[in-house]
């Protein structure tokens, strides 16, 4: 295909480097520099996609990111990405493109007999359409929806590239590299600021890359060059293109993506696709520029109809003509500058202005130019399906009310200019409360909330002189602010044609009749006809008016439809469009991939992954891991080919009989030091702490305020004024933040320090009959008898020249012990106890293990404790002191608290000593109770008792305390099962506790 | 995202800390005795202000001090930071 609509020698691409595309299947050639979108109309395809609702053909509307219809799926190096603006994406070679919304093909739509059908979609057509019958919307509607009315269609592959995050301060950041923005960071830079300049697209200079001005004697675009190129230089500036600064959020945080390798075939090695960039800058200069805003006329959706500011661009910076025979619809003087452009290069167009007689230097030079001009004339329709053929015109009447003769002229696009629209979405994201501008029809603006200041042409000042000035002097004066630098850089002497007022003119009334389509939203589709329908269905708030006709709803986020829309509603309601107010604008100011956002957040790095120091060890074992928390614990050494069930059992059962070990290294410690830690100890556990001997532990349970338990674990006091805590491994970090809380908030008259100490110990628990022979001839030298080291004894031994820490307690409810050695030590720890354990038949033991065995003794943890059980609940009520105050003891007198019926743990057994008992099972008293079958309590944690070698379960029901002996049935409707059982005590081995203390 | 003043740490960006409600709640003495109501209106009943509001933050990746904040609920205005000892004004 040849480049049929390329100029020769125009446009800011790479000529020498011709690149090769695929849209549709079908190879097209274009250079480096187009956009997808310039490089198919230099092709002279304008057909790219369906719309919305109606599936009517949609072509290019704008250059940039205020694209409603150019919507593509892009494949880029074996991946696809939805929803890709094509006037956004750049060339490079190989890219590849579908149209979305069009099935099965761009040219034959089956959708678009909806167009034919629009009568049955007016506005609010998903809640009136798809209502009813109920049992339609799966079989019929939602499927309907989701192949005819989707966007793109996202990857469910996993994403190959890599995203990153960075954050970053400065003094200025300044969004949009316009003159505005070039003209303040040019005067922050110079005067000391740390200055940021983002610019959204490849290029840098905004309008000055298509405007014809002279700023100090240069073009625009050679003034912008030199700007930026001077900026590049500065060690206190970062200048980045491809970056949308999209988010303004609390306390001057903007987020900005940049757009690294999209524009590449392939991402670099090493090399980030986007990077998400947070901000925190100390002021923020918003100059991104203004959006053209369309005029509304019958089919004015039909491709070959767009903004003329985008026309201007294909051709300056592309050199692409979107036609050959344009025509221009203007109600003010920014349509000259297309058609001039047009005009010198060999191009006639036409002029439609619907100002009846107005008069400026722009103006004149058209009419120099001899081109045809005609004032007081409208376009009325767009003819053509698939691409604009000609044009109904017609003169109107002074008060915009009456069309005249309806004639027709050939045309093959027409450009629309109706003024041009403030980009206020960052203003208005900081918190400003925006203010009409009646001058230019739009919102503006209003006080600054945060610290921002709009510039030029988001400010709405069109005048690149006024513009420049009150740039450089707000560059100036914000960097002289934080910098004290006085450093002023001169201004440049600014030639520019002067114009005349536009016409407040915004929507071509509808022909006698004729009932074209004029539509306001042009991705969501929402016409003239679909508004005032919410508005007589009695709408009022915009905001409702938006959300039932969809009106700006779309990815667009209605960039060139807002306005129309609020002029249409205030000339129905009859209220000036400042009381219909817009909607509330919200970030991101344009679509933001998810990649970006989730950053490196993926797979592994999704959270830390903590390993004990004994990892490699059960790893060479065999061990099958599960998180805990952020750790990764062996949840059993797998032998051979046996399962969970089987291994978990071996385990236990070796417990029982010999001897076990197991990493315990990820149980939450905390060291706590000083005069009053005995205080404090006494105040936080239920129990009572000041009589605890050095050299012993103890075993407590804390409470929240409201009475609930909120962790337990064993404390030992090492010396005089250090005590050794541990929590469980889920409740490590609340249970050190509440400690805290209650030292520097609560009492900070206490004397006493804590902090975590983790990592600092790796943890192995010796549990078995054969604990203590095994312990001897590990610490021979040591007296670890019953005499020695009695139950809750604690002593320091040398572990073959380690420094050890010998605690007896016990988790498993057999004689048992735990041994600390410095992390470092880990490793060496495990393997001699390992090593000299072989004599006693030593097996290491994993989680699973670890929980049957807690579990058949009654031992009460964190699915017990799990945020809504007292201590009477689970038993635990012996450890309450009734001689001092704790923390949630006043709770504790709660009616509900102290109930006679109130929930307690008990255990539970099947009745034919066979079926395992699903966890989370409910108790109830009859299975055939008719529904809602009340619920008597649930089942905690179940396991395969090892010493009875029967399914065991714990369980938190109502009455516990009176139930032992009862019978009662398991439901669980998840696993369809009803079980006989019979309610027993908690302590279902060694109920008096002789074991532990042997 | 909030940018805190730690009064020990100077500004820091709200995902160092984390939140720990009403800065003005104080928790009844120890050992004395306390109708249910005030109990109650300590542990669980808490005013949802519209405006200023002294709240607390526990600098939990940093110098892990709980702090007191004062900070405007609908704009996240902060007006003033102070350490656990400081008595609100
Ligand atoms: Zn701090």
């Amino acid at each position: 295909m040849t480049q049929s609509f390329r100029l020769e020698n125009v446009g800011l691409i790479n000529r020498k480097n011709k690149i090769s595309f695929k849209f549709n299947g079908k190879t097209y050639y274009g250079f480096e520099g187009d956009t997808l979108a310039s490089a198919l109309l230099a092709n002279g395809v304008h057909l790219i996609g369906r719309s919305f609702k109606y599936h009517r053909p949609r072509g290019f509307f704008g250059a940039g990111v205020d694209e409603p219809y150019a919507i593509v799926q892009l494949y880029r190096n074996g991946e696809t990405e939805p929803n890709v603006k094509a006037t956004e994406q750049e060339l490079f070679e190989g890219l590849e493109a579908t149209s979305v919304n069009c099935w099965p093909s761009v040219n034959f739509d089956i959708g678009a007999i909806n167009n034919f059908l629009k009568i049955f979609l007016p506005a609010g057509f998903y809640y009136k359409t798809f209502m009813w019958p109920k049992s339609f919307w799966y079989k019929v509607y939602e499927p309907f929806i989701r192949k005819a009315a989707g966007l793109g269609v996202a990857s469910i592959k996993h994403d190959k590239e890599r995203y990153e995050h960075k954050y970053e301060y400065c003094d200025l950041l300044i969004a949009g590299s316009g003159p505005s923005g070039l003209a303040s960071a040019y005067a922050a830079a110079k005067n000391g600021a740390r200055v940021i300049l983002a610019e959204d697209k490849a290029r840098f200079g905004g309008t000055l890359l298509t405007s014809e001005v002279n700023i100090g004697n240069k073009s625009g675009k050679e003034w912008a060059d030199g700007v930026i190129s001077e900026l590049k230089e500065m060690p206190n500036v970062t200048v980045k293109n491809r970056s949308q600064v999209f988010g303004y959020y609390d306390h001057n945080m903007l987020v900005m993506s940049e757009r690294i390798s999209d524009h590449l075939s392939k991402t670099k090695k090493f090399h980030p696709k986007q990077r998400l960039w947070y901000i925190r800058a100390k002021e923020v200069l918003i100059s991104s520029g203004s959006i053209e805003r369309p005029i509304v006329f019958g089919n004015n959706d039909t491709p070959g109809v767009m903004l003329s500011s985008a026309a201007k661009e294909y051709l300056k910076v592309y050199g692409v003509l979107v036609g050959k025979n344009p025509l221009i619809f203007t109600n003010n003087d920014s349509g000259y500058e297309t058609a001039i452009e047009f005009k010198k290069n060999g191009i006639n167009p036409a002029i439609l202005d619907s100002r009846k007689d107005p008069h400026s230097e722009i103006i004149e030079e058209a009419k120099n130019l001899k081109i045809d001009i005609k004032f007081s004339y409208v376009v009325v329709a767009a003819k053509g399906y698939k691409k604009v053929k000609s044009a109904d015109i017609a003169k109107i009447s002074d008060n915009k009310e009456q069309l005249g003769k309806i004639e027709n002229i050939k045309c093959d696009c027409i450009c629309v200019s109706g003024f041009w629209t403030p980009t206020i979405h960052l203003a208005s994201q900081s918190g400003n409360k925006t203010k009409f501008n009646e001058d230019i029809d739009a919102f503006v603006p209003g006080t600054s909330k945060q610290k921002e200041k709009t510039l030029g042409a988001a400010n709405g000042v069109y005048n690149l002189d006024e513009t420049l000035k009150s740039s450089f002097e707000a560059g100036h004066e914000l960097s002289k602010k934080i910098t004290n630098n006085d450093n002023k850089v001169s201004f440049p002497n600014v030639v520019e044609k002067k114009s005349t007022s536009h016409d407040k003119f915004w929507c071509v009334p509808l022909p006698d009749g004729k009932n074209y389509k004029r539509f306001l939203d042009f991705q969501n589709d929402v016409a003239v006809s679909d508004v005032e329908i919410a508005l007589k269905e009695g709408y009022r708030s915009i905001e409702h008016v938006k959300r039932y006709t969809t009106l700006g709803m779309a990815t667009d986020q209605g960039k060139t439809s807002n306005l129309n829309g609020l002029q249409l509603v205030s000339k129905i309601e009859n209220k000036v469009v400042p009381n219909v107010g817009h909607t509330t604008f919200r970030p991101p100011y344009t679509p933001v991939s998810i990649g970006a956002i989730v950053g490196r957040e993926v797979g592994k790095h999704s959270k830390p992954t903590r390993k004990s120091p004994m990892h490699l060890w059960h790893k060479k074992n065999n061990a099958v891991f599960i998180d805990a928390g952020v750790w990764l614990r062996p949840r059993y050494y797998k032998q051979g080919d046996e399962n969970l069930f089987e291994g978990s059992k071996r385990e236990a059962k070796n417990v029982r009989t010999n001897v076990g070990v197991c990493d315990v290294t990820t149980l939450g410690k905390i060291d706590i030091k000083g005069p009053d830690a005995a205080e404090l100890l006494n105040r936080v556990y239920t129990n009572a702490w000041l009589k605890l001997p050095v050299g012993k532990a103890r075993y407590g349970v804390m409470l929240r305020e409201d009475g609930i338990v909120m962790d337990d674990g064993t404390t030992t006091r090492i010396s005089e004024n250090h005590y050794h805590m541990t929590t469980t491994t889920a409740q490590a970090a609340n249970v050190l933040s509440h400690l805290e809380y209650y030292l520097q908030l609560v009492w900070p008259e206490l004397n006493v320090n804590v902090v975590s100490t983790t990592e600092q110990w790796a943890g192995a628990a010796i549990a078995g009959p054969k604990s203590r022979e095994l312990l001897q001839k590990l610490f021979p030298n040591f007296d670890v008898s019953n005499e020695g080291l009695p139950f809750m004894g604690y002593i320091e031994g040398d572990l073959f020249g380690v420094k050890a820490r010998i605690f007896r307690i016990s988790f498993s409810g057999e004689l048992a012990y735990e041994v600390n050695v410095e992390s470092d030590n880990g490793n060496f720890m495990w393997e001699k106890i390992i090593e000299v354990g072989q004599e006693f038949k030593i097996q290491p033991y994993g989680t699973e293990a670890l929980s049957v065995l807690r579990i058949e003794m009654g031992h009460v943890a964190g699915s017990e404790l799990d945020g809504r059980t007292i201590p009477y609940d689970n038993s635990l009520e012996g450890l309450l002191s009734k001689k001092k105050d704790f923390i949630g003891k006043r709770s504790l007198t709660r009616k509900a608290f102290t109930a006679e019926d109130r929930q307690k743990v008990v255990g539970v057994v099947p009745l034919d000593k066979k079926t395992s008992i699903p966890e989370g099972s409910h108790l109830v008293k009859d299975s055939n109770a008719p529904l809602p079958n009340p619920k008597l309590g649930y089942i905690s944690a179940s396991c395969w008792s090892v010493e009875h070698d029967n399914p065991f379960s714990l369980a938190i029901l109502k009455d516990g305390k009176n139930m032992i002996g009862k019978k009662l049935f398991v439901m669980s409707p998840l696993k369809n099962k009803i079980i006989p059982v019979e309610i027993v005590s908690s302590h279902y081995v060694d109920p008096k506790g002789e074991r532990v203390r042997s | 995202m909030l940018h805190i003043k730690c009064p020990h740490c100077g500004m820091r960006s709200q995902n160092e800390f984390s939140y720990g409600g009403d800065a003005t709640i104080k928790r009844p003495e120890l050992g004395k005795e306390i109708s249910d109501q005030d109990w109650d209106n300590f542990v669980y009943n808490r005013k949802s202000l519209k405006g200023k509001h002294w709240e607390l933050w526990q600098h939990i990746s940093g110098c892990r001090q709980w702090i007191k904040v004062e900070r405007d609920t609908a704009t996240h205005e902060i007006f003033n930071t102070l350490k656990a000892t400081e008595d609100i004004s």
